[in-house]
C-alpha cells in the first residue's frame, strides 16, 4: 500500500504546531498503525529528520499510552479499538490520512503526539480506590458479590485510561472515565461503604482539572476502544446527586 | 563470596511465621524518617509502595510510563494461582508449593516457593476487598479454572484482563497514598544508575524524560520491580519499553545476576507476519482450558483446517502428555510446537504455527459461554489477524514471555548488595527454570503487599535515617557517569538506527539462544556480540538533543544494555550443560526429546559477578537443597 500522511509536529509544548506531509510506500495491509509510524521513522531517522514522537507501550490494546486522532476519529476508524491493534487492512491504497494527539485543555501537548494526561491520575487520587489498606481483609468468599453485578463492575472497570473519551467529547469532558470507575466501584458491596465521598471528591476534582461538561453526545461511548457505556455517566450523575442531597 | 540465602531454620510450614516474628520492627512514629526508594510501579512496584506508604514510610516512585498504571503487568491476561481449595478438588498449600516446584523443574528454593504458596491466599482476599471484579458464580462466590502445570483448578480471573485489574488496584492503593502525601510519584522518569556509596545502595540515577534532565535521588532503601528482559529477542510479547538496564545497571554495581539463562518461551502467541512486525502478542493459556492444540499429520498439507478430517489431525499434546494434555507447562507445550513445526507440519503461510482448536469446545458449551470465558481475547485475535477464531481455529506459535532469571536475592528478596530489595519478575527466585501460568501474578503481588513490608523493615531498623541527603561524591561522579553516556549516544551520528541493531541482536538470540540451545550455537553467539556492541557504539544514529523528550536515545541506552547483557545470557546458558525447564541444551535430551536435567552436576543457582565489560564474570554458585520434594524426572504423561 502506498500512504500520504499529514501528521501533527510540535517541538514542545511552547511550539505552535503544524502538520508536516510524509509518503509511506509499500508498505503491507498487515502492519499495525504504529508499526507503519515505526517505519516512516526509520526512514525519517535515516534522512536526519527528528522521529515523530508518540505514546505506546504494550501494543496489546491494555495499557492505555497509545492515543492518536486518526481522521479525526481518536483511536481511528475500526470501531473498539485501540490504534495499537489497529490494521492498515482498514485503509485503502492512495489514502491521506491525518495524524493529530488529542485534542483537549486538561491534555497539554508535550511534543509531536503525546499529550500529558496526568490529570486521569490526579482524578483516581482523589477517590477512584477502596481505602482498604493491605492485611485488613477477610476471606475472599465472605464478600459474595451477585454475578450480574460483578459483570456490570467488569463493564465498567475495563476502562484502560487511554482518554479517547475526553478527546472525542465537543466539551472534552471526562464524564466517562470518571463514571467508569464511580460505577466499577459502587456496584461491589466493599465499595459502597464510601461511594459519596467517592464521586463528589472525584468529581470536583475533573471539574479542577478543565474538564468540561457532559451534554449527551455520546461521542465518548462511540470512540472508547472499551466500549464503556454511556449508562455510566446517568449512574454517576443519579450517585452524585444523591450525594449532595445527602451530605451534611 | 559466600552466598548466605538466609533462609530459615525450621520446618518448611514454619520458616515465615518464625522469621516474620524475628524480624525486627520500625516503631510507627520512626516510619516516616525512612525513605525508600521503588522504581517500577507494575504489580511488584505498586503493591510494595502502597504497602509501605500505608505503613508510614516515605515512598518515592518511579516508572517510565506516563502513568502509573500503565506498567506492563496490565497485560496478563489469564489469572492469579491461590490454594484456597474452594472447588474442592483436592488443593491445597503443600500442592501449589509442589506444583510450583516441578512446574520450575526443581530449580528454584524451596522456603521461598512455600512462602508464596502460603501467601496465595491472603493476596486473593487482599485484590476482592479492594474492589477486584472477579468472575463469579452464580451463588456469589469466586469461580476459579484450570491452568497448565496443575490438576487442580485454582485460578482466580476476571475475563482475560486478570492482570489489568490486579494493576489497578494496586494503582489505586498507591495513588491513595500519594493523596495522602506518603508516596512522591515520578512518571515518565528512567533510572539510569544505582548509587553504591561503600558497598551500600543509596540511591539512584533518573533521567526525566520529558525534559530530559538528569538527577540524582537518595533514600534508606532501593527496591526495584523494574520486570524482566525478554526484549532482548526483539520480538517477544513484553510492551515495547520493557528492558533490563534497571537490573543489569545493578549488576554492573556489584550486585548478582542469577540464571540470566532462565527465559520463557510462551506456547500460545500469534505468530510472527512481516519483517516490520513490532511485537508479538500472546493468547492467554487460559485458552488452553478449552482450545485444542493439533498439526495436520501429514508434512506440508495446504489444506485449510476445517477440510482436515478428524482423522487426519494429531493432537500432540493430549498423545504425547495424556494426563496432562492441552494443559502441559510452557516449555514443554512450546517445545512440542516447535518440534512438529520442525518436521514440516506447521501450518500458516510461514509454517510457523499449529491450531488451537475451539470447535468442539463451541459444539459443546455454545458460542455464548466460549464468548464469555475469552471475548476480549478472541477479538484482539481478529483485529490482529483479521481472522474469526469462532470458525476458524487459531493459529499461535511461542514466543518470548517472561525471564525467570534475575537478581540474585536472599530470603528477604534483598540482593547481595546491602539496601538494594529486588521483587517481582525482576528477581530470580521463585520459578526456577520454568514459570508456571498464572504465577507471575501471584509471585509480584506476594512480594509487595506480604514480604517486603517486613523484610525491609529488619534492614532499614539498623541503620539511621539519612533523609535524602545526596552530598556523597559518589552521587555527583554516578550522575556525571550517567551524562556522559547519555552525551556520547548523541554524539556518533552514525548510519543506523537503535532498531535495526536491536533487530539484529534479537534475531542472533532467537536463533542461537532461544527454545533450543547448543554449545555450537552459543560459541557463536558470544563471539558475535562483542563486534555488534562495537557496531553500535560507532555507527547507531541518534538524533535529537539530550535535554528534550527524545524517545530514540531513550531505546539507545536501553539497547545498549542489552548489548553487553546478551553476553552474559548467553554465557550462562553456554556453562549450563543441561536441559531444565526452559533451558533447553540439545545436548542434553532424553531418547524421546524432553528436557534431560543433571542433578549431580547441575543442581544450584548461577549468580554472576560482573568483572568488566567483555570480561568473562565471576560465577557464584548457591547449591539448591530439597528437603520436602523429590527430585524426580517431571513426567506430564
Amino acid at each position: 500500500m502506498n500512504l500520504t500522511l499529514r501528521v501533527w509536529r510540535q517541538k514542545d509544548a511552547k511550539d505552535s504546531g503544524r502538520f508536516e506531509v510524509y509518503q509511506a510506500t509499500n508498505i503491507s495491509p498487515d502492519t499495525s498503525f504504529l508499526e507503519l509510524l515505526d517505519v516512516v521513522n526509520e526512514e525519517l531517522t535515516q534522512r536526519g529528520v527528528d522521529p515523530i514522537a508518540f505514546d505506546h507501550d504494550c501494543r496489546e490494546g491494555i495499557c492505555g499510552a497509545c492515543s492518536l486522532t486518526i481522521n479525526g476519529v481518536p483511536h481511528g476508524p475500526q470501531r473498539a479499538t485501540t490504534v495499537c491493534q489497529l490494521h492498515l487492512r482498514q485503509f485503502n491504497d492512495g489514502d491521506t490520512i491525518v495524524i493529530e494527539p488529542w485534542r483537549a485543555k486538561a491534555f497539554p501537548v508535550i511534543k509531536d503526539l503525546v499529550v500529558d494526561r496526568s490529570a486521569f491520575d490526579r482524578i483516581i487520587q482523589a477517590g477512584g480506590y477502596i481505602s482498604v489498606s493491605t492485611g485488613s481483609a477477610p476471606d475472599g468468599n465472605a464478600i459474595p458479590v451477585p454475578k450480574d453485578d460483578a459483570e456490570d463492575a467488569m463493564d465498567a472497570a475495563a476502562c484502560i485510561g487511554c482518554g479517547a473519551c475526553v478527546a472525542a467529547c465537543p466539551n472534552a469532558s471526562a464524564m466517562l472515565f470518571v463514571a467508569a470507575k464511580v460505577a466499577h466501584l459502587e456496584k461491589l458491596p466493599q465499595g459502597k461503604v464510601e461511594q459519596k465521598r467517592r464521586v463528589l471528591k472525584m468529581v470536583e476534582v475533573m471539574d479542577q482539572e478543565g474538564f468540561g461538561n457532559c451534554t449527551n453526545h455520546y461521542e465518548c461511548m462511540a470512540a472508547c476502544p472499551k466500549s464503556i457505556h454511556v449508562k455510566f455517566i446517568a449512574k454517576m450523575n443519579r450517585e452524585y446527586l444523591k450525594a449532595s442531597v445527602s451530605s451534611p | 563470596m559466600p552466598l548466605d540465602a538466609k533462609i530459615p531454620s525450621g520446618p518448611l510450614p514454619q520458616k515465615w511465621e518464625r522469621h516474620q516474628f524475628h524480624l525486627k520492627l520500625v516503631t510507627p512514629a520512626n516510619k516516616r524518617k525512612y525513605r525508600i526508594i521503588v522504581v517500577g510501579t507494575g504489580l511488584a512496584g505498586a503493591s510494595a509502595g502502597a504497602s509501605l506508604a500505608e505503613l508510614g514510610y516515605q515512598v518515592e516512585a518511579f516508572c517510565y510510563q506516563d502513568s502509573a498504571r500503565r506498567a506492563h503487568s496490565i497485560a496478563a491476561q489469564g489469572g492469579i494461582n491461590a490454594a484456597k481449595n474452594y472447588p474442592n478438588d483436592g488443593d491445597s498449600i503443600e500442592r501449589l508449593f509442589s506444583d510450583t516446584i516441578k512446574g520450575g523443574d526443581f530449580r528454584s528454593r524451596e522456603a521461598n516457593v512455600y512462602r508464596l504458596a502460603q501467601i496465595s491466599n491472603a493476596i486473593i482476599d487482599q485484590c476482592v476487598a479492594q474492589g477486584i471484579p472477579f468472575a463469579r458464580e452464580y451463588s456469589g462466590y469466586l469461580a476459579t479454572r484450570s491452568f497448565g502445570g496443575a490438576q487442580v483448578s485454582r485460578t482466580f480471573y476476571a475475563r482475560g484482563q486478570t492482570g489489568q485489574q490486579l494493576l489497578l488496584g494496586a494503582y489505586q492503593a498507591l495513588m491513595r497514598q500519594v493523596e495522602a502525601k506518603r508516596v512522591t510519584l515520578h512518571p515518565r522518569t528512567e533510572m539510569l544508575d544505582l548509587v553504591v556509596v561503600d558497598g551500600v545502595a543509596k540511591g539512584i540515577v533518573v533521567r526525566d524524560l520529558v525534559t530530559g534532565n538528569i538527577s540524582v535521588h537518595a533514600a534508606d532503601a532501593v527496591v526495584l520491580a523494574t520486570g524482566g528482559y525478554s526484549n532482548i529477542f526483539y520480538l517477544s510479547t513484553n510492551a515495547k519499553g520493557c528492558n533490563v538496564t534497571a537490573t543489569y545497571r545493578a549488576y554492573k554495581k556489584g550486585a548478582l545476576f542469577a540464571n540470566p539463562c532462565y527465559t520463557q518461551i510462551h506456547p500460545t502467541c500469534i505468530p510472527m507476519t512481516g519483517d516490520y512486525q513490532s511485537k508479538l502478542t500472546l493468547m492467554s493459556e487460559s485458552l488452553r482450558n478449552d482450545g485444542r492444540i493439533w498439526v495436520p499429520k501429514r508434512p506440508r498439507d495446504q489444506r485449510a483446517p476445517n477440510d482436515i478430517p478428524e482423522t487426519e489431525r494429531d493432537y500432540y499434546l493430549e498423545r504425547k502428555y495424556p494426563s496432562y494434555g492441552n494443559l502441559a507447562p510452557r516449555d514443554i507445550a512450546s517445545r512440542s510446537a516447535k518440534a512438529a513445526c520442525d518436521e514440516g507440519r506447521g501450518v500458516g503461510s510461514s509454517g510457523q504455527g499449529v491450531y488451537l482448536d475451539f470447535s468442539d469446545a463451541i459444539k459443546q458449551l455454545g458460542a455464548h459461554v466460549i464468548e464469555e470465558r475469552y471475548s476480549n481475547l478472541f477479538e484482539m485475535y481478529a483485529h490482529i489477524t483479521g481472522e474469526d477464531p469462532y470458525r476458524v481455529p487459531m493459529r499461535i506459535y511461542p514466543a518470548p514471555h517472561y525471564t525467570m532469571g534475575g537478581l540474585w536475592v536472599d530470603y528477604n528478596l534483598m540482593s547481595n548488595v546491602p539496601g538494594l530489595f529486588v521483587i517481582g519478575e525482576a528477581n530470580f527466585s521463585d520459578h526456577g527454570a520454568n514459570r508456571l501460568g498464572a504465577s507471575a501474578l501471584m509471585q509480584g503481588l506476594a512480594d509487595g503487599y506480604f514480604i517486603l513490608p517486613y523484610t525491609i523493615a529488619d534492614y532499614v531498623v539498623r541503620r539511621a535515617p539519612e533523609q535524602g541527603k545526596t552530598d556523597h561524591p559518589e552521587f555527583a561522579k554516578t550522575c556525571a557517569e550517567a551524562s556522559s553516556r547519555t552525551k556520547r549516544l548523541l554524539s556518533i551520528h552514525g548510519k543506523k538506527t537503535v532498531d535495526a541493531f536491536h533487530r539484529e541482536l534479537g534475531k542472533l538470540m532467537w536463533d542461537d539462544c532461544g527454545m533450543s540451545r547448543s554449545e555450537d550455537g552459543l560459541t557463536r553467539a558470544l563471539a558475535c556480540i562483542p563486534s555488534m556492541r562495537e557496531e553500535f557504539w560507532k555507527h547507531v544514529n541518534v538524533l535529537g538533543g539530550g535535554e528534550e523528550f527524545n524517545q530514540a536515545l531513550e531505546r539507545a541506552g536501553r539497547v545498549a544494555d542489552f548489548l553487553e547483557f546478551a553476553e552474559l545470557l548467553c554465557g550462562d546458558a553456554l556453562e549450563r550443560r543441561e536441559s531444565c525447564g526452559g533451558h533447553f541444551r540439545v545436548e542434553s535430551q532424553t531418547p524421546d526429546g524432553e528436557a534431560l536435567r543433571d542433578d549431580t552436576n547441575y543442581c544450584y543457582v548461577s549468580a554472576w559477578e560482573f568483572a568488566g565489560v567483555g570480561q568473562p564474570p565471576r560465577l557464584h554458585k548457591e547449591p539448591l537443597q530439597f528437603e520436602s520434594v523429590q527430585l524426580a524426572q517431571r513426567s506430564y504423561k
